[in-house]
């Protein structure tokens, strides 16, 4: 994961971006990101949604996914095809959700003041760039010790294969 | 002043992960002391489900509550229900609370699950009110909270600490509500993200242990990870009566001289009742800004404001009137404790009279279970979150303020001032 390239068009959305308007709470019932993303943004209408479904990017001002703790926040964004979130700041459960499901978030403020709704947006993990329109953009890499998580694509996956490893031990 | 003077966050995740000298931006696993779920356990189990060879470590550390969506209202959610019940029977979870019981963060405290210095994790955002009581409380997502009942440790960044210092007094009709609205409104709903806020200050020390519930509950919507208000007499009082044996066990007190990114000092004497205005909390104006709004519903319940004593300013309002023919208002007692004291003393039938619909103890219309609006309409809620869709239609309305404003617009009909009704 650490040398993948992501990326393809772009849905731009503004600040603090909540929570209920991601994923509102009476689709809860459900922890499958497929069925979640039929519901995603839903509160924008179906024509944001439809365009959601084709893009591989979000990308937002500032406290992305701030209000609840709901993981289905993140999931719902993996279930829709997206890729990688780039904002100027995440809200700090969604950051924490973000990277234990294996969602790519990056914070980049001159990206998302560069890039406009539909860009076609490329988010460069091993480089740690953002391409867009010819320009290029540095993102801060994730913290050194969270990098097993993200290796193993998410919280989940690792604790899984620490498990598996344990058992072998035995 | 000594260079090794330690903010709270600093001495809480020290104790939690065993690791010294622990600075703001350092990530470190730490094993919390209780990992709270609420209706979302449904989500854990499922996610434990699939580990192979997965075993919970600790059954007593973990808590789980349903309180969102409850009673269930389908069959579906009566199986999600169903699996909890189940697992916590297979598993003998001693703490586990059945839809009788109220919300999750009340629950906990008044069972005396939330204890000085310790760390909670909470599948709620709203976990940061944990600090009432000098505990760390931060929310977290299911897998993380899965995680944690196997491995018994998460990772936790060491935050960076933000001091509020709250002095002056809190003039008639004016609640620590509307001192959150305030700060929510002044720094933004991320004004303090990835902070552990620290609540200091003449004011902070003199409110009750309910109150200061209210600051810490209300901490999250500035982007908080954890909110705090030093133990005093009163939290061991509290914790006493909760059962909680030598609660100043594992106390933590911030060190004189400890490091702070930020420190605001507020005299919050001439403050004047707020309202949060939608769709998002940091919306907020003085409620002269939009008295005369006419509101469908008022909730008056939620994990910031459905105590027992916001029940009571509440009541105090209602009592002898009748709310207006064009106004529904629901009251959902936050905890079951809460509405038997409420029933005791006579604030239930307070309410009843006055035209209230009571509703089971538990998180009710904030978390979109019941009270739900139609297109176009309106209501003037106690919770903690306005976002678009939250109760009901989309194009509906929420506005946020304090049990006596509630209490003062389902009389009037529309926003009022409370200070208008109280005699």
């Amino acid at each position: 994961m650490s040398t993948k390239k992501l990326g393809g068009p772009c849905v731009k959305l503004g600040d603090h971006i909540n929570s209920d308007v991601i994923i509102p709470g009476r689709y809860l019932t459900s922890i499958d990101p497929a069925e979640l993303a039929t519901h995603a943004f839903e509160p924008l209408g179906k024509e944001f949604q439809e365009r959601l479904l084709k893009a591989k990017v979000v990308v937002a001002g500032k406290n992305f996914g701030c209000g609840s703790a709901r993981e289905q926040a993140a999931s719902c964004l993996i279930g829709a095809g997206i890729e990688a979130v780039v904002a100027e700041s995440f809200a700090r459960v969604f950051f924490r959700n973000a990277i234990n499901t294996g969602l790519v978030v990056v914070q980049s403020s001159e990206a998302v003041a560069a890039i406009e709704d539909g860009d076609d947006v490329e988010v460069d993990v091993g480089s740690g760039q953002i391409h867009v329109n010819g320009r290029s953009f540095s993102f801060p890499s994730y913290p050194k010790s969270l990098t097993h998580i993200v290796e193993a694509g998410g919280l989940m996956p690792y604790v899984a294969q620490k498990l598996e490893r344990e058992a072998a031990q035995r | 002043m000594s260079v090794t003077a330690k903010t709270f966050a600093q001495k809480a995740l020290e104790r939690g992960s065993g690791v010294s000298d622990l600075k703001p931006g350092m990530i470190v696993d730490v094993a919390p002391d209780v990992y709270m779920s609420h209706t979302a356990s449904w989500r854990c189990i499922k996610t434990f489900e699939k580990l192979k060879g997965a075993t919970i470590l600790h059954p007593e550390r973990i808590a789980m509550v349903m309180d969102h969506i409850s009673p269930a209202p389908t069959a579906q959610v009566a199986g999600y229900h169903r699996l909890c019940r189940d697992f916590a029977r297979k598993h003998g979870l001693v703490n586990f609370f059945d839809v009788n019981a109220g919300i999750a963060h009340l629950v906990l405290m008044e069972k005396g699950l939330v204890r000085p210095g310790e760390i909670l994790i909470g599948t709620d955002s709203h976990s940061t009110i944990y600090g009432a009581l000098g505990s760390f409380g931060t929310g977290v997502g299911f897998s993380e909270l899965t995680a944690a009942w196997v491995t018994g440790t998460l990772w936790m960044l060491v935050p960076e600490s933000m001091k509020i210092n709250l002095d002056g007094r809190l003039s008639k009709g004016v609640y620590p509500k509307d001192i959150m609205l305030k700060l929510i409104g002044d720094l933004t709903a991320d004004g303090a993200t990835y902070y552990s806020l620290e609540f200091e200050g003449s004011l902070t020390a003199s409110l009750s242990i309910s109150e200061r519930m209210t600051l810490c509950n209300l901490a999250m919507e500035l982007g908080t990870k954890n909110a705090y208000v030093r133990p005093d007499e009163k939290t061991y009082e509290y914790l006493a009566r909760a059962g909680v044996k030598d609660p100043a066990r594992n106390a933590l007190l911030p060190d004189a001289g400890a490091q702070y990114a930020k420190v605001l000092d507020i005299d919050i004497s001439a403050l004047e009742p707020q309202i949060a205005c939608p769709h998002v909390v940091d919306n907020v104006k003085p409620i002269s800004a939009v008295a005369g709004t006419k509101v469908d519903q008022v909730f008056i319940g939620s994990c910031a404001n459905a105590k027992y004593d916001d029940l009571v300013e509440a009541a105090d309002i209602l009592k002898g009137k009748r709310i207006a023919d064009s106004v529904r208002l629901l009251v959902t007692p936050g905890s079951r404790e809460t509405m038997k004291q409420a029933a005791d003393n006579g604030i239930l039938s307070t309410l009843i009279d006055a035209g209230a619909l009571i509703t089971n103890p538990g998180c009710g219309a904030c978390a979109g279970d019941g009270g739900a609006m139609d297109k176009g309409e309106v209501t003037i809620s106690t919770a903690n979150r306005n976002f678009r869709g939250r109760m009901g239609s989309y194009d509906a309305e929420i506005y946020l303020a304090s049990p006596a404003t509630a209490a003062a617009s389902a009389i009037a009909g529309v926003i009022t001032d409370p200070r208008e009704m109280m005699r």
